[in-house]
């Protein structure tokens, strides 16, 4: 009984809430690690592209809820999610022909289009606090729990109760659907597969007749998708904040980097190691530890290795790590 | 010429800001330009000079900012005895477990060495844990309503620039040595998290600096504006110049401040200068333009780099230390990397990457928009507001987003420079 009540605490603190962000992340890093492979420079707008698309969906939301229309126990958000992902692709490829284009044509080293990319940043960051202010949004409606803590603790007789929010299935469904989407898209249709030919080697990729402007313009458009539906689903799951948006950027990156830059697949991977992390060492484990552990030994304090503020260190750490013992990645990325 | 003709055009701006505001408002937006010039020549060092992209600067300036606190605030002896020392230890096992894993890593091998470094990894992290966190009770449970931590050691607060400096040195040391050798922008993003790191540690180690509680009433370098209005011989000499003594107190204090910068700032460009023209700067320049040709003359480029990646922190910990001197006060809940390092950023593009003039005069002009893009926004979105009617969504909405134009002019700015003018408003001098 203790040893159930240990993984149903375990559950509800740790894995429930790390699987849905790391989901979050892995769709986040898997915008970064495209633009990667494809147009070779570390994004660092990507976390306000997320800011961007999830503003537009909570406009698009606040419209739709006025005119009454609703999803029934679902967010509204996913309804308008789509519009919102059409938008922000528009705008994506807009800002490629307006600025990136000019450096991409003049072969400018990486680290110019990074810092292009800061430029990008501040405008879309602006943009954001312009329309919506730096305050908490919240803009989850509909049916919020799957299972409530007390509905599980009745219908089990557990101690310990085990709360499913709606949100953190959601999450998980949407960025299943859309991980299968974006690998069936890059590995059976013809235009996936001339982004891929294109990452792997641009020269090549050219001689056989790739347009290169076209793979970038689907390449934006794709990011678009994958940076507002990572961006409406962490909203979702906890709140929309332009400040904390721009934070993500690093657990990001870690993702991005921790899998292997330029490979989509370690992107999800990555997404989770870092999310298991997180949550695992700033996690307080006095709960579990006082369940499976025999009474002598349970511990006195928290029993928690980092203080949740420490958060972005772990990532880091990890990071560091990674870069140090396998430069590439835990599966095998590109090196520029 | 050019240079010249750009400086002088500086300096109409403050004195237009100086007789249309006031002269009040002009010297504080001049004394954070100068403290900015000193942090983007930081920057300069680092990307001008070796083309290392570092945009952890947020993190540099508050560790700067922790050493005025540790410098120049009052000692604490209590909370030293009840648990300072045991706090030390703390740290002392900390750093002693990571040099042992090191050793490990670096010593062993196979299974043997996955082991022993796990092992020595809790090991060395429950004793870290169980020295420190009773040292850290201890300090915290002293007076947390005014102090709660160890405080500083009583000395001129002027020391504490240097301190700073070293503080950011030294944490550039350590993050140098891991991320060195990555590729530019993965350094980038190494920096990045060590910024958060660096002010996650200072908002929570409550101990250290009070954390997000502040640390106020730091000691100044200059006198008190209402020891000035005290003193009757300045009260006098105000007077006898016409000047309101409360007007002309505050003006003298930050004209002392704006001293006391200069010297710096002018310090560090003749050292930068002097470095720049130096064979150690042409070494820098081709490292920076040419790794491999560098290494294959027999430069070590990777040595070369820690050096100047320590060097530039150190100036931004300088930096760092003056700004927290001039507010007298350590907040690390205001520290945000749009201010405090991108902004930086900014300013090196926009004066020029490589020249020490243009980053002063990038750390002048851009904090002067900064500073004046609020009250012009405010009177440009008043204009065109002026038609909508009074109290309408649309008009009431855009007079708040004013706050916002900030960071929206700053990043067009920064576009525009990348675009039309790559190498800023004062380029780099070559072929010397």
């Amino acid at each position: 009984m203790d040893l159930l009540n240990a993984l149903v605490a375990f559950a509800n603190f740790v894995f429930i809430p790390a699987v849905a962000y790391g989901a979050q992340l892995a769709l986040g890093a898997l915008g970064v690690t495209l633009i990667y492979g494809i147009l070779r420079f570390s994004n660092f707008a990507h976390g306000d592209t997320m800011a961007f698309g999830t503003t537009l969906t909570i406009l698009i939301t606040v419209a739709m809820q006025g005119a009454g229309i609703g999803f029934g126990p679902l967010p509204t958000a996913l309804l308008a999610l789509p519009f919102a992902i059409v938008l922000t692709g528009i705008v994506l490829v807009g800002t490629d022909r307006a600025v990136y284009r000019f450096y991409r044509k003049q072969r400018a080293a990486p680290v110019i289009l990074t810092m292009v990319s800061l430029g990008v940043m501040f405008i879309m960051n602006g943009v954001v606090r312009f329309i919506i202010g730096v305050d908490d949004v919240t803009f989850a409606d509909g049916e919020r729990f799957v299972i409530g803590a007390r509905d599980f603790r009745d219908a089990t007789g557990l101690a310990e109760g085990l709360a499913i929010r709606t949100t953190q299935v959601i999450t998980l469904v949407v960025a299943a659907i859309a991980v299968a989407l974006l690998f069936w898209f890059l590995n059976r249709t013809r235009t996936g597969k001339s982004m891929r030919a294109f990452s792997d080697n641009e020269d090549l990729a050219l001689l056989s007749g790739i347009n290169p402007e076209r793979v970038v313009q689907v390449t934006w458009l794709i990011v678009a998708a994958l940076a507002t539906t990572a961006g409406v689903l962490y909203g979702l799951d906890k709140s929309f904040k332009a400040f904390t948006y721009f934070q993500l950027l690093l657990p990001i990156f870690a993702s991005a980097v921790v899998g292997g830059l330029g490979n989509p697949l370690g992107a999800i991977a990555g997404g989770f190691v870092i999310a298991f992390s997180e949550v695992g060492v700033t996690y307080a484990w006095k709960k579990v530890a006082t369940y499976v552990l025999p009474e002598s030994l349970a511990p006195d304090g928290l029993a928690q290795l980092l203080s949740t503020d420490y958060k972005f260190a772990v990532s880091f750490a990890i990071l560091i790590l990674v870069l140090l013992f396998m430069p590439t990645g835990l599966f095998k990325g590109k090196s520029v | 010429m050019r240079n010249v003709v750009l400086f002088a055009a500086m300096a109409a701006l403050f004195i237009l800001t100086g007789m249309t505001q006031s002269w009040n408002t002009s010297l504080s937006i001049l004394n954070m330009a100068v403290i900015s010039a000193i942090m983007a020549m930081g920057v300069n060092l680092q990307w001008g000079y070796a083309g290392l992209f570092n945009i952890g600067v947020m993190g540099f300036v508050a560790l700067g900012g922790l050493g005025v606190v540790l410098t120049a605030s009052a000692p604490n002896a209590e909370a030293w005895n009840a648990g300072g020392w045991r706090i030390v230890g703390g740290l002392a096992v900390g750093i002693a477990a990571l040099a042992l894993l090191v050793q490990a890593w670096r010593r062993l091998t196979g299974r043997v060495r996955t082991l022993a470094m796990l092992a020595l990894a809790v090991i060395g992290f429950v004793a870290f844990r169980w020295v420190f966190d009773a040292g850290v009770t201890a300090v915290e449970a002293i007076n947390p309503s005014v102090a709660g931590n160890i405080g500083g050691l009583g000395l001129p607060v002027i020391l504490a620039w240097p301190v700073g400096g070293l503080l950011a040195a030294a944490a550039a040391w350590a993050i140098g040595k891991t991320a060195l050798g990555l590729r530019s922008d993965y350094l980038a993003i190494a920096t990045l998290g060590i910024a958060e790191i660096v002010l996650s540690v200072m908002r929570n180690e409550d101990w250290l600096a009070r954390g997000v509680k502040n640390v106020i009433g730091l000691p100044r370098p200059v006198p008190y504006e209402v020891n000035l209005q005290r003193d009757p011989g300045f009260v006098a000499w105000a007077q006898g110049y016409g000047f309101d003594p409360v007007t002309a107190s505050s003006i003298v204090v930050k004209l002392c401040y704006l001293g006391l910068f200069a010297l710096v700032l002018a310090a560090i460009v003749l050292l930068s200068e002097l470095a720049l023209n130096s064979p150690w700067g042409r070494m820098m320049r081709a490292i920076r333009d040419n790794e491999v040709a560098a290494g294959a003359m027999g430069k070590n480029v990777t040595k070369r780099h820690l050096q100047i990646f320590v060097i530039g922190s150190a100036v931004i910990g300088i930096a760092g230390a003056m700004m927290t001197t001039l507010d007298s006060q350590l907040t690390p809940g205001t520290y945000q990397p749009l201010r405090f390092t991108f902004l930086v950023w900014v300013m090196v593009i926009v004066g020029g990457s490589g020249n020490n003039w243009g980053a002063v005069l990038g750390g002048f002009l851009i904090w002067w928009l900064w500073v004046m893009v609020e009250p012009i926004g405010a009177g440009v979105l008043g204009a065109i507001t002026a038609n909508l009617p009074e109290g309408s969504w649309l008009r009431v909405h855009l007079q708040d987003g004013v706050a916002h134009m900030r960071l929206l002019t700053m990043g067009v700015i920064l576009l525009m420079v990348l675009r039309f003018s790559p190498r800023g408003l004062i380029p780099e001098r070559r072929g010397r």
